[in-house]
């Protein structure tokens, strides 16, 4: 991994000669992915980090771990001009990289929802996919329940990782995929805004 | 006031019995079947001992109570959805003849709200409704004293049937079949609990707030309604395990109603247990206001009633 963790020349010639005009100096972020574990997925996943003006400056590749989709979890340090994080983030998750979180503060809204009926019959992991690709959220945890046996009623809990902002546009997405898959969604009380 | 009261359920039962304790008097009684009438007060003892040997109130016909001598018409018949019928023509016959209306049906104020108000507005009586929402939670006068436009939305547990089996299964985890069998032998659910573990009833309280909030408008059609019929046990088990609960959540706005089960802080404001409903008021210059009691039940329900005739007095 020594010879991807320096800065390359496009990410650190776009991330020097851009500050002006952009208005504001790199900030520092954090991005943690998760990858399949074959080769060239790494690479793949660096590349719009760099075509977009991020700067890398660490990676943390954690092979001993695995994430709950049999995963691995893989944390990015970066720098980059503030307004480009976004366009970042974005342009991993259009070449299909699975963003779980990118800095704290940017996705600072969770929201857990609870998700029954035949949960495994209609593939939960067809499910979660659909819910994170259409909403810009991220599961970050789930709890199963089928005390019935697979083939029953069960109940999972889903905690998602929302943008500022986006927590409810994302409980929405939950609900018409659940819809389209004869699932039913208890959704949070948001007593701010009924 | 003299009361005519149409309908002898539990509520028209104990508006009977608690009038007189209230300094009200009731001329007039009727089921759906006979009527009793006496213009210097029926004895509630009486009429209500008849009702329970005979299955009828008195000798005159039901018809005869809305045109007996009274101040203000009770009306306690069944709720009815779509036409809101009879209680509707009740309404318009007491407001013809420019009577006071105090209902504890709901149809009229969930359904034709708009109607009823017309008829009002051509009437020398008002229509007052309390009782229609939250049993004997005065929800209504604290909007009423608010001002409604300084109310921006209200939300709340307002079914002790299905809260009662959402908090038993949340509390013995058991599944709802059993707690709703458990339910029917308290009678704390009816037999056919339709109603109550649908969201309609839950639904229709919420469609007379969002009238009262936008001054009409709102129907049970217009609702976007789920019941808690398909809520595992095992949903409130995790719910629980993350510090939450289950709750059926019904929540109304100027602009609409929404009722459904939520997920809510298990040690929040609104997760009451058992039959106990809440009523959370957004409200614009002094914050959240909670209101909690009973929600239901013939003498708590019966308060709502005889407190609506005392404020017309």
């Amino acid at each position: 991994m020594t010879e991807i963790g320096g800065p390359t020349p496009a990410s650190s010639g776009v991330a020097r000669g851009e500050p002006e005009t952009d208005g504001g100096e790199s900030q520092t972020h954090t991005i943690r992915l998760e990858l399949i574990d074959e080769p060239g997925q790494l690479l793949g996943a660096l590349r719009p980090i760099a075509e977009n003006g991020g700067n890398l400056l660490s990676i943390f590749h954690e092979r001993g771990n695995i994430t709950p989709r049999g995963r691995i979890p893989v944390e990015v340090d970066l720098e980059c001009p503030p307004e480009r994080f976004e366009a970042i983030v974005d342009a991993l998750r259009d070449r299909g990289v699975n963003v779980i979180q990118a800095d704290a503060e940017r996705y600072g809204e969770e929201v857990t929802v609870l998700l029954t009926g035949h949960l495994i019959d209609s593939d939960l992991s067809d499910t979660l996919r659909r819910i994170e690709e259409c909403s810009d959220a991220s599961v970050i945890d789930l709890s199963l329940s089928a005390p019935q046996g697979t083939d029953d009623t069960s109940s999972a809990r889903v905690r998602l990782a929302a943008r500022e902002g986006r927590a409810q546009r994302a409980v929405g997405i939950v609900r018409d995929i659940a819809a389209e898959k004869g699932l039913h969604v208890v959704e949070p009380l948001s007593e701010g805004s009924p | 006031m003299k009361l005519a009261v149409l309908g002898v359920g539990a509520v028209g039962r104990s508006v009977v019995e608690l009038a007189g304790e209230y300094g009200h008097t009731v001329t007039a009684v009727a089921d759906s079947e006979s009527a009793a009438i006496d213009p210097d007060g029926v004895d509630p003892e009486a009429v209500l001992a008849r009702k329970e040997r005979e299955g009828t109130v008195g000798d005159a016909a039901p018809a005869d109570a809305l045109t007996a001598a009274s101040d203000v018409l009770v009306e306690a018949t069944p709720t009815t959805l779509g036409d809101a019928e009879p209680g509707f023509s009740h309404v318009r016959a007491a407001l013809e003849a420019d009577r006071h209306v105090v209902l504890a049906n709901k149809g009229p104020v969930a359904e034709r709200y708009d109607d009823v108000r017309d008829l009002e507005r051509d009437s020398a009586g008002s229509v007052l409704f309390e009782a229609t929402v939250g049993g004997a939670i005065p929800v209504l006068s604290a909007i009423r004293d608010f001002g409604p436009d300084h109310i921006t939305a209200a939300r709340g547990v307002l079914n002790g049937t299905a809260n009662f089996v959402l908090s038993r299964m949340a509390a013995e985890g058991l599944g709802y079949e059993h707690v709703l069998a458990e339910a029917q032998d308290l009678g704390v659910a009816e037999a056919d609990p339709t109603f109550d573990v649908d969201g309609t009833d839950a639904a229709l309280k919420c469609v007379i707030l969002a009238n009262v909030l936008g001054d009409g408008g709102h129907s049970l059609a217009d609702a976007e309604v789920r019941g808690i019929r398909d809520i595992p046990g095992s949903a409130l088990e995790l719910a629980a395990e993350d510090g939450q609960t289950v709750r059926l959540i019904g929540e109304a706005t100027p602009e609409g109603v929404r009722v459904g089960p939520r997920l809510i802080p298990q040690n929040g404001t609104l997760a009451v247990t058992g039959t106990r409903n809440i009523v959370q008021l957004e409200t614009t210059n002094a914050g959240r206001l909670n209101i909690s009691g009973r929600g239901a039940g013939g003498p708590e329900t019966a308060t709502a009633v005889l407190s609506d005739v005392s404020r017309l007095r």
